[in-house]
């Protein structure tokens, strides 16, 4: 029979030592770098874009990566700079970011939350991006700046439009350039108002997620406030394609307006069915029934085609804008791509040249110091006049686009035409606005 | 009175296409007693001739039109479809605006041959097999199918057009004596329950009228005497899995323009089918025809925000409260016959 010395206090003691030995080269590569992925002497760093290249959203999804790929050529210096020519901060000179050439990885949302964290994981721990931008869907945005924030990497959202991505889930190294559902309701029931009148029936087909539920909120309130009547609210699922059975108890409502809080594709085929189940045409409580789209965007308008001739929505930005700024992105991405940018193209493109920027002036790819330099950050030349990231929600104020279909287009991109442009004082509020209440930005993180 | 004409077109149309996919689920499983979970993925396959037909039709080059400006004041860069070029513009149009009707002539020689493909290369070795063998390769089966589609036309949806002619609405309720805008109802999907009447009438009355229907309907009923009477039965059952291939290419064709066609739409209505096939009763053709248009119907109905307001979230289960009902009451669904799955 042999003889076993293992004794409780040597496995406690062998274990300690074994564990202290496993962690040693930890300690000392969190003590090497200060931040996650931080560059060091590489010649080299790497962006990370994450769209949705499939699902509901993949039209705006590959339209933003072109911006991106034309903003990582105008920061390396190539093209014709773009708005770098005309952003107000020239701390950019087209050599790269502090004497690196900046690189980029791309990955597929999928227009799903779970696939957005995944696919912006393995960009940061494969592929060791110092920073992520994208969208679109603010279920999205909202899950990926949660990861970001915790692995310690800046996320620069895309085309998010809830009032949460920068309200109750906002996060200090989350930053977004593109405006909210709150501003496309103060932006856009004036108008609504003026054009329908103030004793409206609004019904509300609305996306069953984050964004779908605070544009709902923002633009009922907006609406009732100025006198309309919200008769029902209803929900749909995500990615349906076929509208009709929501449709058609829209007829037998009572309403006379039909609010879409669709986006994408999920838009163009719940406006096209209404328009095919006769709803423009129908007189409700002796008005024309109409049919409003708050949140616009160019592919989708060219997607509807003829359904959306007529109906108004908001925009944050278009390519038709005069200033310096919109006519060199205009002129840059036109010649490269040959169709005119969409404003999910603009915010990713801005997004990327700001955090380029950021990193500039602060001397340094620290999430923290990016941060820094960031908040409270003013700036003009990118193509919607003189605007600000506020600190205290890393939210932008800026004017606000009110658009509507076109009735007689000239060609394939003259779709919208802009109806006002609402001065950024009328679409503030305060940071602690109920609709954005409950969030806390917290600390920034650098990682590692 | 309007609002429940209104729901009862609405469900034709969703009615039409379940009542085509089951219509050849039941062919299937009534003839060759296989469970054919690829069912849908035909489906999906009809959709996408439809966009590969206009696909092709839209090939174009590209000339420079001098006289217009593009949106950044540059001589404008048009394409010209290859069509355009060889049939003059006018019936060059024409010809791409009526590409979803076109497909239909289209498929059916690729649905006749992808099901006589499938049939001869995979789901006849495993005849004999239990049910859970055939749904399972059938399934897998399907996958791949998806997969494959997927890698050529990538996982976004293809918008395909109805012709323009086709693309408005019809105002039912002026030819019932409504008053006018009462009830307004897309015509592509009228065109789309007439063309399922169509298709149903006609396989109804090719099993009816003709000696093959006969026999197919023999074979049916007693494969083994018919085929001692020295009639090749598995021929015939392997053309009748070809035309239920067919029709449910078909109805993928004309449903593109209603919900544009993606890879993953197939097994969205895969299961759905399934349900209207045991509702009407297993390998009961007229059952699965009458199951597919009541659910689709009760499916509509149950979308009113009044029955809503009464059963929150019934539009998403009616169909399934419903199949357990008629399982629970009629075990053999509501035209089953007896004997069929029961041994």
């Amino acid at each position: 029979m042999s003889k076993s010395n293992l004794t409780r206090r040597g496995v406690l003691k062998t274990g300690a030592v074994a564990g202290a030995g496993v962690a040693l080269p930890t300690i000392f590569t969190s003590s090497a770098s200060a931040f996650t992925n931080d560059p060091g002497s590489a010649s080299t760093v790497k962006f990370g874009f994450n769209v949705p290249q499939t699902g509901p959203y993949a039209d705006e999804g590959m339209d933003e990566l072109r911006a991106q790929e034309l903003a990582v050529e105008h920061i390396n210096g190539m093209g014709d700079g773009g708005m770098l020519n005309t952003f107000s901060s020239k701390a950019l000179d087209g050599t790269g970011l502090l004497g690196k050439k900046v690189e980029f990885v791309t990955g597929d949302t999928q227009t799903k939350s779970d696939a957005a964290r995944a696919s912006a994981k393995s960009m940061i721990e494969k592929d060791g991006v110092i920073m992520i931008n994208g969208g679109s869907s603010s279920g999205v945005a909202i899950a990926v700046q949660g990861l970001c924030q915790d692995a310690g990497i800046i996320f620069m959202a895309g085309l998010t439009h809830s009032n949460d991505t920068t309200g109750k889930d906002k996060k200090r190294n989350g930053f977004r350039h593109f405006f909210n559902a709150y501003m496309s309701g103060a932006a856009l029931a004036p108008v609504l108002a003026k054009q329908y009148g103030k004793d409206r029936r609004a019904y509300h087909l609305t996306a069953d997620y984050t964004w779908g539920w605070t544009q709902e909120e923002s633009i009922a309130a907006a609406t009732e406030a100025l006198g309309w009547e919200t008769v029902q609210k209803e929900r749909t699922p995500f990615g349906v394609g076929d509208y009709s059975s929501y449709i058609t108890p829209v007829l037998n409502s009572g309403a006379d307006v039909l609010i879409l809080n669709h986006y994408g594709r999920d838009m163009i085929n719940s406006i096209n069915q209404a328009v095919q189940f006769g709803l423009r045409d129908k007189m409700v409580n002796g008005k024309q029934f109409e049919i409003v789209v708050p949140l616009y965007s160019e592919l989708m308008a060219e997607g509807a085609g003829e359904a959306i001739k007529g109906v108004y929505g908001s925009m944050n930005w278009n390519w038709q804008l005069t200033d310096e700024g919109t006519k060199a992105f205009v002129k840059s991405f036109g010649e490269k791509y040959g169709r005119p940018p969409s404003n999910s193209a603009q915010t990713c493109y801005v997004q990327t040249v700001l955090y380029a920027d950021a990193v500039a002036r602060a001397g340094s790819f620290n999430p923290c110091a990016v941060v820094e330099a960031l908040e409270g950050f003013e700036f003009d030349g990118l193509g919607n006049g003189p605007t600000l990231y506020r600190a205290d929600d890393h939210q932008c104020f800026k004017d606000v686009l009110v658009m509507k279909g076109k009735e007689n287009p000239t060609n394939q991109f003259d779709i919208l035409e802009i109806v006002d442009i609402t001065p950024r004082a009328q679409v503030e509020y305060a940071p602690d606005h109920p609709m954005f209440a409950g969030g806390d930005l917290g600390e920034c993180n650098p990682g590692a | 009175m309007d609002a429940i004409l209104l729901q009862i077109l609405n469900g034709l149309d969703k009615g039409s296409a379940y009542a085509m996919i089951a219509l050849g689920l039941t062919l299937i499983f009534g003839t060759l007693g296989v469970v054919n979970f690829a069912h849908g993925a035909l489906f999906m396959i009809g959709a996408f001739c439809a966009v590969t037909l206009n696909r092709i039709l839209n090939l174009s080059y590209t000339v420079v039109d001098e006289t217009q400006k593009d949106f950044l004041g540059n001589p404008l860069k048009v394409d010209v479809p290859y069509v355009k070029g060889i049939f003059g513009d006018a019936f060059g149009n024409a010809i791409i605006d009526w590409s979803v009707p076109l497909a239909i002539l289209f498929s059916i020689p690729i649905m006749l041959a992808v099901g006589y493909a499938m049939e001869r290369g995979l789901i006849k070795h495993f005849y004999k097999r239990p049910h859970a063998d055939q749904i399972l390769v059938t399934f897998g089966l399907a996958i791949v199918m998806q997969e494959i589609v997927k890698y050529f036309f990538g996982a976004n949806p293809i918008p395909t057009p109805a012709p323009d002619a086709l693309k408005g609405s019809i105002d039912f309720g002026v030819l019932v004596g409504l008053d006018v805008n009462a009830v307004v109802y897309p015509a592509w999907r009228f065109v789309y329950f007439c063309f399922a009447a169509l298709v149903i009438g006609g396989v109804f009355a090719f099993l009816q009228f003709t000696t093959f229907g006969m026999v197919v309907r023999a074979g049916m009923a007693d494969r083994e005497t018919v085929g001692l009477l020295g009639i090749n039965i598995d021929r015939r059952f392997t053309i009748m899995f070809g035309i239920a291939a067919a029709v449910a290419g078909l109805a993928g064709v004309m449903y593109a323009p209603i919900n544009s066609p993606n890879y993953h739409m197939g097994m969205d209505f895969l299961v759905l089918s399934f349900v209207v096939v045991v509702v009407g009763g297993m390998g009961s053709l007229p059952g699965a025809v009458a199951a597919g248009f009541l659910l689709g119907i009760l499916e509509s109905f149950a979308s009113m925000n009044e029955v809503k307001a009464l059963l929150p979230g019934i539009d998403q289960i009616i169909i399934y409260l419903v199949a357990i009902i008629i399982l629970l009451t009629r075990p053999r669904g509501l035209m089953g016959r007896k004997g069929v799955m029961e041994d």
